[in-house]
């Protein structure tokens, strides 16, 4: 239950031996006006890793993600990122962390005036200054990631549910971060549509991008992640690898969770 | 007694350009300030919101009149002695950026907090946000209300008449006192406006229908 447990565990890449962490947020609390949402969470994320962040509707999950990626201020305690410290009011961190973290959202948030291939060339061209080719054969090789190589000149409201969110991972992708957060990205599809941006999200796991995701598949936690976070109140309360946590869970908020079929 | 005749229809249409002058007038300088004007209203600077917010309330607080009168006599009064034309044009700039700055400041409301979060989140500053993302959703928004005011102005510009313009409304009021025929005459007065006024709802209409392709 204690936090470093989730620095305890195997990195998923063979590759990386002993510990490398590219998240480090230590004991962070926020409020929204008097509603304290986030109560000294501390967690360690290592690079490659996949992290699934677990628990009920209201318990601080995005907040925490939004904290993470600047979106939202904290209150107390630090967010690392690479190695740089996380403030929303410091511009030239903000701008670091642009580049190495990409996120995803629930409501895949593309841009319904532009087309598949410009919400995805907009960054490269505008914010890395690429040239308009070189952007592009960007653009088609995520777009062959996802599987959507044949939509580039579609605009969003002409794409599923499914469709629309791959796209926007691949949004994120084309900018090559290091670390991507993805905030419950299947809970606004039809079911049928959640298996097509989940198996994009394993193939990105299997090639090792550091991954960070609030998510309700538990399935998919854990068959997938290598550290399995359960927040509730706005705390940790348990983390570790998903056996422990799905076989063993140490809390009876956790086991009442885990049985209330969420 | 005089009848209408094509000299007076020449006269009218005559007139008429001094309307389509100060309309232009009106959107040019309108539609600078006012889009200046609705940048402010939504911007983080305090006092630039403080400063944009003052001016629109003032000026939405002010009959037309009032403002063309300020324009021109006022400021006679205080030595500066300005043509009509400066005084007319900086005033329906005044009053036309005032709506226009509030209306295209609810435009730019109503795009989705959502949109500023997903390009700040790929690393666009806050100009290339409005460049590139806000802006241009905002402007789809933004064209029905703006051409319904925009035939308001027209129409608006014939108060320009107190300060001795005769555009198009006075024309006519001349014609008919020396034709004393008010139907004929004003029935072409409002044929001229319409049609001043009718291609700016067909471009309204063609631009929603180009810019509704990615909707
Ligand atoms: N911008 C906000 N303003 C006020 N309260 C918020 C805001 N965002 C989230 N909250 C509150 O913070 C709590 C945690 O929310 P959230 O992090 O979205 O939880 P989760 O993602 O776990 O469902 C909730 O009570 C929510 O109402
Ligand atoms: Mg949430």
């Amino acid at each position: 239950m204690s936090v470093n447990e989730a620095t305890g565990t195997r990195p998923r890449n063979e590759a990386v031996p002993g510990a490398e962490p590219i998240i480090v947020v230590d004991n962070v609390s926020k409020s929204f006006g008097p509603l304290q949402v986030l109560h000294g969470v501390s967690l360690t994320i290592e690079r490659g890793t996949m992290v699934a962040i677990v628990g009920r509707s209201g318990s601080g999950k995005s907040t925490l993600l939004r904290c993470m990626n600047a979106l939202e201020e904290i209150n107390g305690g630090t967010i690392e990122v690479c190695g740089n410290k996380v403030s929303m009011g410091d511009r030239p961190s903000v701008k670091r962390l642009r580049t190495d973290v990409g996120m995803v959202f629930q409501s895949y948030n593309l841009f319904p005036h532009l087309t598949v291939l410009r919400n995805i060339t907009l960054a490269l061209t505008v914010v890395q200054k690429k040239s308009r080719a070189e952007a592009e054969a960007i653009a088609q090789k995520v777009l062959a990631m996802v599987g959507l190589a044949d939509k580039a000149e579609a605009y969003p409201e002409q794409l599923s549910g499914g469709q629309a969110q791959r796209v926007a991972i691949a949004r994120s992708l084309a900018l090559s971060p290091k670390v991507l957060l993805f905030d419950e990205v299947t809970s606004a599809l039809d079911p049928e549509l959640t298996g097509e941006v989940l198996k994009v999200m394993e193939d990105l796991a299997r090639e090792g991008m550091t991954m960070v995701l609030v998510t309700h598949e538990m399935a998919f936690a854990r068959r997938l992640a290598d550290v399995v976070v359960f927040m509730h109140q706005g705390k940790v309360w348990e983390a570790g690898p998903p056996a422990e946590i799905f076989a063993d869970p140490k809390t009876p908020e956790l086991r009442q969770f885990l049985s209330s079929g969420l | 007694m005089i009848t209408f005749s094509s000299t007076h229809l020449i006269y009218l249409i005559e007139a008429a350009r001094w309307t389509l002058l100060l309309s232009v007038l009106a959107f040019i300088g309108g539609g600078i300030v006012g889009l200046a004007l609705a940048l402010g209203r939504v911007s983080q600077i305090r006092w630039l919101r403080w400063v944009s917010s003052a001016y629109i309330q003032i000026i939405q607080g002010t009959p037309l009149l009032v403002v063309l009168f300020l324009a021109y006599f006022g400021l006679s009064i205080l030595g500066l002695d300005i043509p009509p034309i400066v005084a007319a044009g900086l005033s329906l700039t005044l009053y036309t950026s005032a709506f226009l700055g509030e209306i295209w400041r609810g435009c730019i409301l109503s795009v989705p907090k959502t949109q500023w979060e997903a390009s700040n989140c790929i690393g666009l500053n806050r100009l290339q946000q409005y460049r590139y993302v806000i802006l241009p959703q905002a402007a789809r928004i933004a064209i029905p209300p703006t051409v319904g005011f925009m035939v308001q102005i027209i129409k608006n510009t014939s108060i320009t008449s107190i300060i001795g313009f005769v555009e198009l409304a006075r024309a006519g009021q001349i014609v008919n006192n020396s034709t004393f025929e008010p139907f004929i005459t004003f029935v072409f007065v409002a044929m001229i406006y319409f049609a001043m006024c009718y291609p700016l709802s067909l471009a309204s209409r063609h631009f929603e229908r180009k810019l509704n392709v990615g909707k």
